[in-house]
């Protein structure tokens, strides 16, 4: 149960990211999250959109090198020691988290959302469903 | 079967070569001493008449001509010919300086066009052939040279000359071209922009490739075959001795052979201006003996060269020279070592990055940098940042041990490196010395 994070390679020097995110905007394409990687030279912008097709499509024709990477969209509960509780079933299934970002595009009454990356997110998803774990699916992202 | 433009001479015996060379050297030496006052007045300092020159075994009493003996000389300083007997001239890009003016004799010419179709032959070419030259046209020898050799080996010749990539792509196809004359790193791009058109190299009608007129690894050899599909043949020259054609490859693959009846070639180091033995490295020197209007004693090409007379698997018996390994004046001496573009080429390929990069020197509180940046390709990017960082390093080290000094690597977007459709600006030194 992953969705699907688009990593886009950008030069990390003024403009680079907007250039990029102008690429999104001019055709219409929906950003959900993003988060940026960054060393000294370039960056890896990390983008959850609605249409990965769309948003490939075009950053592919304007010259920009990206791969899709299988993430979880974890719903966690808004409330004190939520987060912590969602982590302690990834450790408990043995799960590497290595890296997150938070995820604005769907805010519930009383949950939030996050972006997993892990190293196994077939590991990941069965045992975050086993215990009740509610996680975002790729159609929920397109109709939102 | 191996095919020959000229098959009795350029499979010659050695014997016959040799005496060519010398009969025409004798020749050439009174020619300049008689027409050329720049030459005589080099000889007489040397206190040498024609006289002292009865063979090849007496070249080496011969002064050198550098490239600023032909900027002192230019225009007309070096003619040999008066001018109503010459037809053409053709010029050098001009960015070592003040540009060199070649003049050319019909007779010029038409052995300048046999090196040509000497070259076109010995990669395949041959009437039925379709030869799409994309080299410029102009004063640059590349478009005239190749389209003359082309057109005595009888190909139907697309004369696009360089630039306008669109339209190269849409004549190779349309009038399936055979054989691609261009800058190595210009067919690199059409291949590249091929293959973003979606085209396999089953695809493309194109069997084989004459590249020259800057340097380039075995590795962008093999780059350009698979993207391509085809052979990728290397051309030799210089405009100061006519231009492309004064070597070309044989169906070897491995090394170029010297048109040794229009040109001796020796080897030198370049400190001592000493001969070198057969199989030393050093710079490549070059006499044109059959050229009448601007014909060169002992013209130092600056590039940094072997020569081997092994016999060759074509039949041909000319002598040939390997790829240059850097001209000197490509050379950069980088924390006083020496460092040639094309080897820090052959790292970046044999790691996997592509052949767009450009090499920016600088010098930061009197110690040299050198930073490679490289392009990012689609195979090499990962989400991953901590295998992006492995692979860098990977590279670091690599060009550390090939260079024998520490390189950064800095890599940048797709297609953000400046590419020209001649020859690619390589290196940007900024340092000032």
């Amino acid at each position: 149960m992953t969705i699907k994070q688009i990593s886009v390679f950008v030069e990390n020097n003024s403009g680079a990211l907007n250039a990029m995110t102008s690429v999104l905007a001019e055709h219409n394409i929906d950003m959900r999250a993003l988060s940026l990687a960054e060393t000294t030279d370039f960056g890896i912008a990390r983008i959850i959109v609605d249409d990965v097709y769309k948003a490939t499509t075009v950053l592919k024709d304007a010259g920009y090198i990206h791969t899709i990477t299988p993430v979880l969209g974890v719903a966690i509960p808004d409330t004190p020691g939520g987060l912590n509780k969602i982590l302690g079933f990834l450790a408990e299934a043995k799960v590497n988290v290595e890296y997150m970002y938070a995820f604005m595009g769907i805010r519930e009454n009383d949950k939030a959302y996050m972006i997993f990356h892990v190293a196994d997110p077939a590991a990941a998803s069965a045992a975050l469903v086993s215990k009740g774990v509610k996680m975002l699916e790729q159609d929920a992202l397109e109709n939102i | 079967m191996e095919r020959y433009y000229q098959p009795e001479i350029e499979t010659a015996s050695r014997e016959q070569i040799k005496a060519w060379q010398d009969e025409r050297l004798v020749k050439q030496v009174r020619h300049v001493w008689d027409n050329v006052p720049y030459y005589r007045k080099k000889m007489e300092q040397k206190g040498l008449t024609p006289a002292d020159i009865t063979s090849t075994k007496d070249l080496h009493k011969l002064p050198f001509v550098t490239k600023s003996d032909l900027r002192d000389a230019y225009p007309y300083g070096l003619l040999a010919k008066p001018l109503s007997d010459c037809v053409r001239i053709q010029s050098t890009s001009g960015t070592t300086g003040k540009r060199v003016v070649a003049f050319y004799t019909q007779h010029d010419i038409d052995l300048w066009e046999d090196c040509c179709a000497r070259a076109i032959t010995a990669v395949g070419g041959t009437k039925d052939d379709v030869c799409q030259v994309s080299y410029g046209y102009g004063l640059f020898t590349g478009g005239p040279g190749l389209n003359g050799g082309s057109h005595k080996v009888g190909c139907l010749t697309i004369p696009t000359s360089s630039g306008n990539t669109e339209r190269q792509i849409m004549f190779i196809q349309d009038l399936q071209a055979t054989i691609l004359c261009c800058t190595p790193s210009y067919a690199a791009y059409l291949g590249e922009s091929m293959k973003e058109m979606g085209l396999t190299p089953e695809q493309i009608p194109l069997k084989a490739g004459i590249f020259g007129a800057e340097a380039w690894s075995e590795e962008m050899r093999h780059d350009i075959e698979a993207t391509l599909g085809i052979k990728a043949y290397d051309i030799y020259g210089l405009t100061e001795l006519s231009g492309p054609g004064v070597s070309f490859e044989c169906s070897a693959q491995s090394g170029m052979h010297i048109n040794e009846d229009h040109f001796i070639a020796e080897i030198i180091d370049p400190d001592t201006g000493e001969v070198l033995p057969e199989g030393e490295k050093g710079e490549l020197v070059f006499t044109s003996i059959t050229k009448e209007a601007f014909p060169l004693l002992r013209y130092r090409t600056r590039d940094i060269c072997m020569l081997s007379s092994e016999p060759c698997s074509c039949g041909r018996t000319f002598i040939k020279m390997c790829k240059p390994m850097g001209r000197s004046d490509d050379m950069l001496i980088i924390r006083g070592v020496n460092v040639f573009p094309s080897q820090i080429e052959t790292v970046l390929l044999n790691k996997g990055y592509s052949a767009n990069y450009q090499i920016i020197v600088d010098r930061v509180k009197s110690t040299d940098t050198l930073d490679v940046q490289v392009e990012m390709t689609p195979e090499m990017f990962t989400d991953n940042l901590g295998e992006i960082d492995r692979r860098q390093k990977e590279l670091v080290e690599g060009l550390r041990s090939m260079l024998g000094i520490s390189a950064k690597v800095t890599l940048v977007a797709p297609k953000s490196i400046v590419r020209s459709e001649g020859k690619a600006v390589r290196v940007i030194d900024k340092r000032k010395i």
